[in-house]
């Protein structure tokens, strides 16, 4: 399948320059590709936020739940539970998933249940108009931190690796190829999938020069052990922006999933019927 | 006590009885007035049974009145006729509901028996000799009781055999010794209540309100439940997780109601019919996910089990103080179907006519309950008010391109649920075109508006082929009660004695006010009964033009019985 099929005439709206660009671009033709190895498109569920990320779901040709702020695990778990037939890929941001709907990921990689979620990681809402999230640094100045904000940063990736997700990876958006491989890998990957993208706000949060010189691609790295993932996880905590920053696949093991333990074959109405008679006969 | 008095007694109260029995939370007091209530029911009577329960595990007063009768009743009454206390307390608090012919069956090792009629047991030293558990004093007690009362060990057995399992044969000796001890030391008249003659009517399943809910959303075809507890719909969540593996559902209790929302909203897009369950602090956390599932119009059915509010309030106590927030909590405008069901028969009718009309409709679609009818216990009588049957939604043929949002004369679109080769399936929280992509065209913004409303026009007409409003009356009366949801039991029984009309409101949106007014031929003079401090439905009712002379409101956490709304009614008739 040609990438562009996945194209849908709506208009883009996003800044020139974004790097919600790459994502979309690396989607469509991780998508397209799967689409030739026996995953068809048409067995992809996309499910966005709300936020300048979430529009990506206008842009793709592909079945989408466009949800609410914070809220797109509890739609794709259901998703994913009532047909665990169909990958289904959240796209978030980081003031979406990390604060909106923190609850929400910490219980997706505490049931690893077999869903992906893209984290279009900007450091700001950029939608409306740049104030600072739960990624910006400490003394972030934006619109409702004027003077500069006093909170220290969460690591999203060592969230994750506290709470239980079994796939975690780093990406940038200005390396479209590694976000191809490491999107492709994470949508494969049977349990929880988290996949970080240092994603650039050219309006609110241009982070390209300094992340071009700070980012490198961890190599030879023992992805099953949790004890390295935590190591290379914790040598850039979001705060300062003096440290190497790495990208790639951190961890990734294999663990019971949430959705293998449902059965959603309804008895027919008649036996159903027998059912109910059943039941009743034990409140007498 | 002499036979007259018994004679006067039973006449009085018109082939009925009640049992009181109360002990300390954590002595199994729901439990024993279910046993009580399967050995009456045997008997051939008809069984309601409140259970009324503080907001603790261990300790606290509980108890559960069973209240039988010849007829179909769904209410229960102040007054007594026998009282089984486990400890000194439940003597203390219920003393008043004691009438002269009542009498006591009682722990002797507990309860002081001085001045009291009645019958005590040695629970202690029984279960002591047994070797049984502190627990098992209610089954030892429900030996001395039937015994007491004139039910044969046979019926106390079965109860026993077919609803405790566990450790059956240490409770049915403890069981036994009550029964034999009470025979040896009871000076009772005898069988009082079998004194009303044998009834033949075959024993009824007993039933909770929110079972009732459960089974008729699985008749209908219900496919997942999620719920997060909060009392009182937690018992609903309890039994569909029972139930899950029966009836091939998903029952998934996770981390908050904004997830329990969301959750129904993707079985929605999947093509599962979802409910939720919850009070009204946990609806209040699905009110974002209500208004998607107007815009997005994703089908859910919302059991919304009222309790005392505001806030958390009286977590274990009935209102009705949520109908105004139900009728119209979610931001923005979208319509909504609401029912609330009188009795366990309605209840198990209505929910799937909930479901069904949800996924019709493509609309929130909410089972309004209190605790009152969700965690009252009553003789089912499957049928009564109707069979749910699984409908289908209207699904797309396959033709041409797939639209979610494509507009229709009824407004409602047809579905389609992926996997759909060639086709993509959009659903979509902002205001979007028929493909279900954003817009924020004016004229597409109009449209899609008008769609959803239509779809509530449709919902309308169709509930015009429905008992949307319940009449009940011996004989036309000038002076009616209005009442809505559990209040309809204790209505319908104090009007027939004072020779009322009870219109019950069954269907709160779309409002029914054509059948309404239909009902209120000949009616002058309409009286509100309803458990919230304001008059919800009177206010409501009012707003289509309808006066309501006078409202009757209880707001104090716990249910009317027949002689506190007949005792209100004197007033306001007076």
């Amino acid at each position: 399948m040609n990438p562009k099929e996945l194209s849908t005439t709506a208009k883009n709206t996003w800044c020139p320059g974004c790097g919600n660009f790459s994502i979309l671009n690396a989607v469509r033709s991780v998508l397209a590709d799967l689409d030739g190895e026996g995953y068809p498109v048409e067995k992809t569920v996309l499910v966005s936020g709300i936020g300048c990320h979430a529009k990506i779901a206008d842009y793709l040709n592909v079945n989408s739940f466009y949800s609410i702020h914070g809220r797109t695990i509890p739609v794709a778990t259901a998703i994913k539970v009532a047909n665990p037939d169909i990958n289904v890929i959240c796209f978030s941001g980081d003031g979406d998933s990390l604060a909106e709907g923190l609850d929400h990921l910490i219980f997706a990689a505490k049931r690893n249940i077999d869903i992906t979620l893209v984290l279009h990681d900007n450091r700001v809402y950029s939608l409306t108009t740049g104030q600072y999230t739960p990624t910006s640094p400490t003394g972030f100045k934006g619109r409702s931190t004027p003077d500069g904000s006093v909170e220290h940063p969460i690591n999203p990736v060592e969230l994750m690796l506290d709470a239980g997700a079994t796939y975690i990876a780093r990406g940038y958006s200005h390396g479209i190829e590694q976000l191809q491989m490491l999107i492709r890998d994470a949508v494969l990957h049977r349990g929880f999938s988290f996949l970080d993208v240092l994603q650039v706000c050219v309006s609110y949060n241009n982070l390209y020069e300094s992340y071009n010189k700070w980012t490198y691609t961890v190599k030879g790295n023992d992805t099953a052990s949790q004890q390295e993932a935590r190591r290379i996880i914790s040598s850039w905590n979001y705060d300062r922006s003096d440290v190497p920053i790495p990208l790639g696949c951190f961890y990734r093991v294999d663990s019971p999933r949430f959705d293998q333990h449902f059965s959603l074959v309804r008895p027919d109405v008649a036996e159903r019927e027998r059912r109910i008679d059943d039941l009743l006969e034990n409140f007498i | 006590m002499t036979d007259d008095r018994t004679e006067k007694d039973i006449t009085d109260t018109m082939g009925e009885f009640s049992v009181l029995i109360g002990g300390i939370a954590g002595d199994g007091i729901n439990e024993a007035g279910l046993s009580v209530s399967r050995m009456l029911s045997r008997l051939g009577y008809c069984i309601y049974m409140y259970y009324d329960y503080p907001s603790l595990i261990r300790g606290g007063h509980n108890y559960s009145l069973v209240r039988a009768s010849r007829k179909s009743i769904a209410a229960h009454s102040d007054r007594i006729d026998v009282m089984i206390a486990l400890n000194q307390e439940t003597v203390e608090k219920h003393r008043g509901r004691l009438k002269e012919t009542s009498f006591v069956i009682y722990d002797a090792d507990k309860v002081d028996g001085a001045g009291l009629t009645g019958c005590g047991i040695a629970v202690s030293g029984i279960l002591e000799e047994a070797g049984a558990l502190p627990v098992m004093k209610n089954t030892c007690i429900l030996g001395g009781f039937a015994r007491a009362v004139g039910i044969d060990w046979s019926v106390l057995e079965e109860v026993l055999r077919k609803h405790i399992p566990k450790r059956l044969e240490q409770n049915l000796l403890v069981a036994r010794r009550g029964y034999d001890q009470a025979d040896s030391f009871c000076t009772l008249p005898k069988n009082p209540i079998l004194a009303q003659g044998r009834l033949h009517s075959p024993a009824s399943p007993i039933l909770s309100g929110n079972q009732a809910i459960g089974l008729g959303l699985i008749k209908a075809g219900l496919g997942a439940y999620v719920a997060y507890p909060m009392t009182p719909s937690s018992s609903l969540l309890d039994f569909m997780a029972r139930q899950a593996g029966r009836f091939g559902l998903a029952v998934i209790h996770p981390e908050n109601e904004i997830a329990v929302m969301l959750m129904a909203e993707g079985f929605a897009y999947a093509g599962v019919k979802a409910a939720v369950g919850t009070s009204g602090g946990g609806f209040c956390l699905m009110a974002e996910g209500l208004s998607l599932s107007g815009m997005a119009e994703l089908p859910v059915v919302v059991v919304m089990a009222q309790r005392a509010g505001p806030s958390t309030g009286l977590p274990t106590y009935t209102a009705q103080s949520d109908l105004n927030f139900i009728a119209s909590a979610g931001q923005g405008e979208f319509p909504r179907f609401v029912v609330a069901p009188g009795d366990a028969a309605q209840a198990y009718y209505w929910s799937g006519v909930a479901l069904n009309l949800a996924w019709r409709y493509q609309v929130p679609s909410f089972i309004l309950t209190d605790k009152t009818l969700s965690e009252s216990q009553y003789s089912f009588e499957r049928g009564a008010a109707g069979e749910p049957v699984e409908a289908s939604p209207l699904l797309w043929d396959g033709s041409g391109e797939f639209m979610r949002y494509r507009y229709t004369e009824s407004g409602v679109s047809p579905l389609a649920f992926p996997p759909v080769k060639g086709q993509a399936v959009k659903t979509d929280s902002y205001m979007h075109d028929e493909k279900g992509i954003t817009t924020e065209d004016a004229s597409i913004t109009r449209q899609m508006a008008d769609k959803r409303l239509q779809k509530g026009r449709s919902l309308a007409a169709e509930l015009e082929g429905y008992e949307t409003v319940q009449t009940s009356s011996l004989h036309p009366s000038r002076t009616a009660l209005l009442c809505w949801g559990s209040n309809q039991g204790v209505c319908r029984e104090a009007g027939e004695r004072l020779g009322l009309s009870v219109i019950s409101v069954l269907v709160l949106q779309p409002f029914p006010e054509r059948r309404l007014k239909e009902a209120l031929d000949g009616v002058d003079r309409l009286i509100a009964v309803e458990c919230n401090a304001t008059g919800q439905l009177a206010s409501l009712v009012e707003s289509f033009g309808i006066p309501v002379s006078d409202r009757i409101l209880k707001y104090d956490g716990r249910p009317f019985s027949i002689e506190g709304l007949l005792s209100e009614l004197g007033r306001v008739l007076a």
